[in-house]
């Protein structure tokens, strides 16, 4: 009974953690210089880009996707490029992915300047597009 | 050399009720609850089999799915939540692989081994069924990047 009781407790507190960390914003130092169209295979946004990267056994990447489709629709010069970390490994090695969804917030010139590690919300993504421009 | 996925997903997926899984969940948490308790080899195996099931030929088609389709779902309400069958179906997989170990810790006579590696599928069912845990967003990349 020890076990299952210890394994549960862990399992709660990582479970709360877990979720409080989910799609916050994280401000990040440049480690990598920017990134670049040639790089993400699209071209980047002129004032902000969204860089998502999914994967196929991910069911929030789904919401996160139409999410930012949704905010950058109503935001000319920012552009949501979503990446298939599978495809992109050494990209997902370089810029230390982890999981998915990961997003990268780039300014006008692709350096990141900020990173959501799971599912963001409406407000936490806004907040961080308004500290861009 | 780029390709962007949103061309790709473009094609349909199976998609199932998201509700299902997390049901499953709960039934697997009790199920490896009782293995871990009474190390009988014979309740991992039911869990095994289902567990294979689920990575095999899909969450959908496992006997949890059908209790949940035949007692739960009808007494649920409201819109129903659709999700990629893939997710789940890596979850099972991965709790396979753990239940696996598991029943080799047993055969090979090492309870510690049968203890650890089913508390992982506990922990992993836990935080599915509390938490809505998606374990391939958190492994799967991992498990890539090591190639």
């Amino acid at each position: 009974m020890i076990p299952i009781v210890l394994i549960l407790a862990l399992a709660t507190a990582y479970g709360f953690w877990h979720r409080s960390t989910r799609g916050v914003v994280k401000q990040r130092a440049n480690k990598y210089g920017s990134l670049n169209e040639e790089v993400l295979g699209a071209p980047l946004g002129v004032n902000a880009t969204l860089v998502q990267f999914s994967s196929v056994f991910c069911t929030p990447c789904r919401a996160t996707r139409s999410l930012l489709q949704n905010i950058v629709a109503d935001m000319p010069g920012v552009v949501h490029i979503d990446v298939d970390a599978e495809e992109q490994l050494e990209l997902v090695r370089t810029l230390d992915i982890r999981s998915t969804p990961t997003t990268l917030f780039l300014d006008s010139h692709g350096i990141e300047v900020g990173r959501a590690v799971g599912a963001p919300n409406r407000a936490q993504v806004l907040t961080a597009l308004a500290a861009l421009n | 050399m780029t390709q962007v996925t949103s061309q790709k997903t473009v094609k349909k997926n199976v998609t199932i009720d998201a509700r299902g899984p997390r049901f499953s969940a709960v039934l697997t948490l009790f199920v490896l609850s009782l293995a871990i308790y009474t190390q009988s080899i014979w309740v991992l195996a039911i869990q095994i089999i289902v567990f294979a099931i689920g990575a095999i030929k899909g969450p959908q088609f496992t006997p949890y799915a059908f209790i949940f389709r035949s007692l739960i779902k009808p007494r649920l309400k409201g819109e129903v939540p659709q999700e990629d069958v893939r997710p789940p179906q890596f979850a099972q997989s991965v709790g396979l692989v753990f239940a696996i170990v598991g029943l080799a810790g047993i055969i090979a006579n090492i309870p510690l081994l049968f203890t650890v590696s089913l508390g992982f599928a506990l922990g992993a069912a836990f935080l599915n069924a509390a938490f809505n845990f998606c374990l391939g967003c958190q492994i799967y990349l991992l498990v890539l990047r090591l190639k």
